[in-house]
């Protein structure tokens, strides 16, 4: 009777789960959707966000993000490669994996004042894409030395003995035999940090600052797609322009998601 | 060669010490920024003063720290049990037709940045229970109902990964003594899995406690002390995320000190689960 | 003897942490043979191996007294060269392990370590390695396909042409037919007598019927000790010590 009763509730859960998921993108999507034409992405916005289109906030979310891979993911994957190639488990890696741990914790506002007192103020770079960016990189920082620290933990030991057997030097063993394996799962979590960043707000709307103006070097300010939704949405400029910028946000994060879920299955099953 | 093995050896060393060194930065930096203030009207006007009016340089924070406990406290009444089930579900029901939708959805569900949760809040709930519930709308119990599922991820991959790292065993051994298939998971599964399910509920109040952008949107911006569920509120990371685009001078700073106070209470969150969930339960 | 020993141990112990492997060791080994070392499991033999190479010092929290010479040259010298050290002393695993990439570049793997990247020659080493193996006439029309794809002898003939590739002086070859059914393993036994006229062989055999069948000389280990070592056809026919017969006629394994 009770196993029953159980059932119903565990069944409605997963129900009411996909259900709110399917609502939440059909809402956005339904009223969206018709305001994505190719000027929509071609434009740049006018008066405010009530015209155009949103060129000049992709351009900024691709320039922050870039910025944030470009320094985020050397960082992390020379950290993981530390930690799974050249220490054992000691106090090294204890602090290592501690700082790691904690910044994985820390809530995007918090992130945003740091980012904001010391890329902004301390390092006077303004708002910038360079403060944005490099904000970012932190925050993305936990994510890429965990997914690569799995991916090179999947590399049979063997592989290396034979490269050590044959005379090569740890560095050589790790370029030509682990990180050539690791690739995909260090690609995907290169991809979800990337799909993070875009939709990221609090931290970049304290450093990066919401200049609807095309940007024309690493220290403008930019507004990135989220944080233009989310003042089209929140100062009620516009309905219609906010649903499309929303529906435009959805559609990038989706894809590029969709992107790692693929690479992620292709790479188990490349290994199995 | 060896030389050149050792300095590579030692530039990833210091390649490595970026995230505690990032960690240390933010830590100095928030604390710099903050703790003056927080000194200089004392720690009790600042942790339990009730009223925020930066104008006249009254901060206190304490209507901001108990509505941040509120929406959070609500955000896992529903979550815990819409968690758990969801988990048991992908754990003991795959696979089957809802399994293979269930965790696509679960992905996107991760996927979806914060400020569209709070947009589909702010169009769709706020209405819905400003006309059926009474009250502004813009209220915790909305705030609560999207907290919900904005964690759901964070609660189901680790309490699914305590579940799956029980040893077969234990399900077996159950129900070949008979029990139901319930009974099995809601008494012997579930409590070896507890320290791990209990981790992954405190990381998910930890997320729920430093989420911003969503409860911008739909929490209402009432600088007061919350009386019921239907109350507009400003919990501690609005009130960062809502001031501090145009504050100055002290105000700033007791933006940065209530950053301090976020710290404290997600730092406290995140040890506690990482401790509980090294330990395992025989 | 007429010639150098090619390889000399001396007095050489082996820890790992707490546990002793290897018991005070004395051997000499000559050039142009096979010498099988055999004995039950957990008595030393990969890691009297993989001490040779010093693979070993991959593993933390070894240690080790007494010495072992290479030509002459102490190879635990701090100023040994380690990488040269393993190109001289080469070694194929129990287990197949062909990198998961083409023919050709799993043999040509080992010359472009040292940067051996000229393209004609590199083809000139590979297939010497590939017809020194006995695999060239098998592989010579598929070299750029997946290793993955050969079977396991073919696999594990190709591990010892990855070897061979860098011409070292010594081949080491821990059970190299486990898991090889016995055609395969006839082929590789072919290989290794073929080969014992240009390089120094040692073997831990898959049992001793490989051992009496392929090496010249053997030794017998139990317990990280060598109990005692001699031309084949005396170990396994009359062996000096009582162990040594009570594990070869099979009252212990």
């Amino acid at each position: 009777m009770t196993q029953s009763i159980a059932k119903f509730i565990i069944w409605m859960a997963a129900l009411s789960t996909i259900a709110v998921m399917v609502l939440i993108l059909f809402q956005i999507l339904k009223e969206g959707l018709p305001v994505l034409h190719l000027r929509f992405f071609l434009d740049s916005p006018k008066d405010m966000g009530r015209e155009g289109g949103i060129l000049s906030t992709i351009v900024g979310t691709m320039a922050l993000t870039a910025v944030a891979i470009l320094f985020g993911a050397p960082l992390g994957v020379g950290t993981a490669i530390l930690l799974k190639e050249y220490t054992r488990e000691g106090r090294t890696s204890f602090i290592i994996r501690f700082g790691t741990d904690c910044l994985a914790g820390i809530p995007s506002i918090i992130f945003g004042l740091f980012g904001f007192v010391f890329f902004v103020i301390y390092l006077n770079f303004g708002w910038s894409i360079l403060s944005g960016g490099l904000t970012l990189a932190a925050m993305i920082l936990p994510t890429v030395i965990s997914t690569t620290e799995e991916a090179i933990k999947t590399i049979p030991h063997s592989y290396r003995e034979v490269s050590y057997s044959l005379g090569g030097t740890k560095w050589q063993t790790v370029t030509r035999v682990v990180l050539p394996n690791a690739l995909p799962g260090i690609l995907t979590g290169i991809l979800l940090s990337i799909g993070r960043s875009i939709g990221e707000t609090a931290a970049i709307i304290l450093t990066a600052g919401s200049s609807l103006v095309m940007p024309t070097s690493l220290f403008s300010p930019i507004r990135t797609m989220s944080v233009h939704f989310y003042i089209l949405a929140r100062e009620g400029i516009s309905m219609k322009m906010a649903y499309g910028a929303g529906a435009a946000l959805v559609l990038f994060v989706l894809l590029i998601n969709m992107i790692a879920q693929w690479l992620i299955n292709r790479y188990i099953r490349h290994r199995t | 060669m060896e030389l050149k093995e050792k300095i590579i050896e030692k530039i990833l060393l210091l390649i490595a010490l970026s995230s505690i060194t990032v960690l240390t930065l933010i830590t100095f930096f928030i604390f710099e920024e903050g703790l003056p203030l927080i000194l200089k009207i004392g720690p009790k006007a600042f942790f339990l003063g009730g009223k925020w009016i930066p104008s006249k340089g009254l901060f206190g924070i304490f209507p901001m720290i108990v509505s941040s406990f509120w929406v959070t406290f609500g955000a896992l009444l529903l979550g815990i049990p819409l968690g758990l089930s969801c988990t048991i579900f992908l754990c003991e029901w795959t696979p089957s037709s809802l399994a293979t939708l269930l965790r696509p959805a679960l992905q996107l569900l991760a996927a979806i940045p914060s400020v569209i949760y709070g947009f589909w809040g702010l169009i769709v709930l706020v209405p819905l229970i400003r006309n059926y519930l009474g009250g502004p709308g813009l209220s915790i119990l909305t705030g609560s109902l999207v907290l919900s599922f904005m964690i759901l991820p964070t609660v189901i991959t680790i309490s699914e990964d305590s579940l799956k790292a029980l040893p077969p065993s234990y399900k077996a051994g159950s129900l070949a003594l008979g029990a139901t298939h319930w009974q099995t998971i809601w008494r012997v599964l579930i409590p070896a899995a507890r320290s791990g399910i209990v981790a992954s509920i405190i990381l998910g109040m930890g997320r729920a406690i430093g989420e911003t952008m969503a409860m911008i949107m739909i929490l209402g911006n009432a600088v007061k002390m919350p009386t019921s569920f239907l109350d507009s509120a400003r919990t501690l990371t609005t009130n960062i995320g809502i001031e501090m685009g145009y504050a100055t001078g002290d105000h700033r700073q007791a933006l940065f000190a209530t950053g301090i106070v976020l710290f404290f209470i997600i730092m406290a969150l995140n040890t506690l689960a990482i401790s509980l969930s090294r330990r395992r339960v025989r | 003897m007429s010639q150098e020993s090619k390889i000399v141990i001396r007095d050489f112990n082996f820890r790992y942490d707490s546990v002793q492997a290897l018991r005070n060791i004395n051997l000499d080994i000559q050039p142009r043979q096979i010498f099988s070392i055999f004995g039950p499991a957990r008595s030393g033999k990969t890691t009297l191996l993989k001490s040779l190479n010093r693979l070993t010092d991959l593993v933390f929290g070894t240690s080790h007294t007494g010495t072992i010479f290479l030509d002459g040259m102490d190879i635990y010298d701090p100023k040994v060269n380690l990488t040269q050290l393993r190109r001289r002393i080469g070694m194929v695993f129990d287990l197949p392990t062909p990198l998961p990439i083409s023919i050709f570049d799993n043999v040509a793997f080992g010359p472009k370590l040292i940067k051996f990247n000229q393209k004609k020659n590199l083809f000139e080493i590979v297939e010497k390695a590939l017809k020194s193996a006995v695999l060239w006439e098998e592989v010579k029309d598929r070299l750029h396909t997946s290793a993955l794809r050969l079977s396991g002898g073919q696999q594990q003939r190709l591990c010892i042409a990855r070897v061979l590739a860098l011409e070292p002086d010594v081949l080491l070859l821990d059970e190299p037919c486990s898991g090889l059914d016995p055609i395969s393993t006839a082929s590789i036994e072919e290989t290794l007598r073929q080969l014992k006229k240009d390089y120094t062989v040692i073997l831990v055999p898959h049992n001793i019927q490989q051992a009496s069948r392929v090496a010249d000389r053997a030794g017998f280990f139990l317990n990280g000790e060598l109990i005692e070592e001699g031309p084949v056809y005396q170990i396994f026919a009359k062996p000096r010590e009582k162990r040594t017969e009570d594990y070869v006629t099979g009252r212990f394994g």
